[in-house]
């Protein structure tokens, strides 16, 4: 029964225009399913985003003493950035346990489910982002060439993302108790990472250690420095790539040993 | 061309209690000496499949008997590539295409033509070969203007017709059945019969759990009687069935 390295990979990951086109049905359903029989449908995402990030930029604006110019924007494309990643983690727990109907019924590479929430919560972003133009132009800024950057940022967080989920799911089926374990974690992350407060506040050498040996730092950078107008920084680039590299070796190798329990474990 | 070969097939689930489940316990039984881990170590095991050796060839329609518990559910879904047993083999040659529970995937609350796709995409068909059946498939329903409602507006009648007809739209080479599907009232009764005729008629290899004497011997030509993960018998029908129910 074991299988190499490669076929897993072929087999499992490398995505089949039969699984995509799954993935995506289901996605788009699960959207479409929480805003049924709403008026404003989907368009809620966006309100209750917007109301979300005005109070806290006003509240937190204060407190850190920090002009809104500048803060209002970092605090809204941070916000919004750490909300799809934390609910991409937290989610990713979920992803074979809720699967388990279909996991016993059909076939289907275990993969698609993790496409699946990976597609939802792009579309759930790419709802909230779109506040992010207004905020710019309330503040009187507007987007910069370097905006450009936010594609290839959002591709490296995006295939971080992916092995990370990959490994919870799995871990997460086999031990309940690991749902609410990382639950906490993406908590502590939170509060320890630049998304409320700016990398400003935090001076001297520890705050940069601090800053810098954090990875979701490095991955949120890559996507709100451009949006911001910024070059995010060449460490960043670096980290992440490797991040993504022994990140997916590792995930590859341990979905392999144990892909054929999952069904098992559901 | 089909085929399905099990070599010394085992499958067992394991069995975590509460204890042995969480990974707190695990940390804990360190901590406290193994006194946990001791009751929690050996995880217990219910062997659904033991040692199950069999080859299903082309043409064959296979009825699969025994009482609860058995192992014809767990040997369906081995058969499906759900379950990868523990030990053994499996080789199976066509795709396969299970039908145990048709109603997999079905929304409430979405219309009966976004069912179709979702239903569709299930069973493995691309999109194009759901947009090429699906008036066909309203037409058998017989749903009319009800396609473009909400299946909970459905009586569950109506419900499970749209669920039968998607599911039996596809071009299966190996077909997994848990009990021979019928549904409707008297009327569609026949024409439902008709549509699952002919789809077993179309599939090349049929595998069929079921509890019902006259239907394994009005669909299969061959007989698998299980009993307690193991094969009791397998041989015609009609000698199989005689041993078994009388």
């Amino acid at each position: 029964m074991r299988e190499k390295f490669t076929q897993t990979l072929l087999q499992d990951i490398v995505i089949s225009r039969q699984n995509l086109s799954l993935a995506y049905i289901l996605g788009t359903q699960d959207i479409k399913q929480r805003y049924k029989r709403s008026s404003l449908g989907a368009m809620w995402l966006t309100i209750n985003m917007t109301v979300m990030i005005a109070a806290m930029g006003l509240v937190f604006g204060r407190i850190f003493n920090t002009p809104l110019h500048d803060f209002f924007p970092y605090l809204a494309a941070g916000i919004i950035l750490w909300g799809f990643i934390s609910t991409v983690l937290s989610e990713g727990c979920m992803t074979f346990i809720d699967s388990e109907a279909m996991i016993k019924q059909l076939p289907v590479p275990y993969f698609t489910f993790i496409l699946r929430l990976m597609w939802r919560n792009l579309l759930i972003l790419s709802h909230n982002i779109v506040i992010l133009p207004f905020i710019l132009w309330a503040v009187g800024r507007s987007f910069h060439i370097e905006a450009l950057l936010v594609v290839p940022g959002l591709i490296i967080l995006l295939i971080n993302l992916i092995w990370m989920v990959l490994i919870l799911a799995t871990l997460c089926a086999r031990y309940r108790d690991m749902p609410q374990i990382i639950q906490s974690i993406i908590q502590v992350i939170f509060y320890v990472t630049p998304v409320m407060w700016m990398r400003q506040t935090l001076s001297g050498d520890a705050g940069k250690i601090m800053i810098e040996s954090n990875p979701l730092f490095h991955l949120i950078d890559l996507v709100r420095a451009p949006l911001l107008g910024e070059m995010p920084s060449s460490l960043s680039y670096t980290v992440t790539t490797l991040m993504a590299v022994i990140g997916w070796m590792v995930a590859i190798q341990f979905y392999r040993q144990y892909k054929h329990k999952i069904a098992y474990w559901v | 061309m089909a085929s399905i070969e099990f070599k010394a097939v085992s499958v067992a689930f394991p069995i975590f209690n509460v204890e042995s489940r969480s990974l707190k316990n695990k940390v804990l039984s360190i901590s406290t000496g193994g006194k946990l881990g001791l009751d929690a170590k050996g995880v217990a095991e219910i062997r659904a499949l033991d040692d199950i050796n069999f080859v299903f060839k082309n043409g064959e329609r296979v009825g699969l008997i025994g009482h609860n518990g058995s192992g014809k559910s767990t040997l369906l879904r081995a058969l499906s590539g759900v379950y990868t047993p523990q030990r053994g083999n499996i080789h199976i040659e066509g795709k396969t295409t299970s039908l145990i529970d048709i109603s997999l995937g079905i929304n409430p609350e979405f219309t009966g033509r976004e069912n179709i796709l979702i239903r569709g995409s299930l069973l493995g068909l691309t999109r194009d070969q759901i947009k090429d059946s699906t008036d066909e498939i309203i037409e058998f329903t017989e749903l009319g203007e009800f396609i473009d409602m909400p299946l909970r507006t459905y009586s569950s009648g109506m419900q499970l017709r749209l669920a039968f007809a998607v599911s039996t739209t596809i071009e299966p080479e190996i077909l997994l059945m848990d009990e021979w599907l019928s549904v409707g009232d008297e009327n569609f009764k026949g024409k439902a019969e008709e549509r699952m005729q002919q789809l077993a008629d179309k599939s090349n290899i049929l595998v069929i759990a079921s509890h019902s004497a006259e239907q394994i011997l009005k669909v299969c030509n061959r007989v698998l009687w299980l009993e307690h993960g193991n094969i009791k018998m397998d041989g015609d029908p009609k000698t199989v069935c005689g041993a078994y129910f009388s």
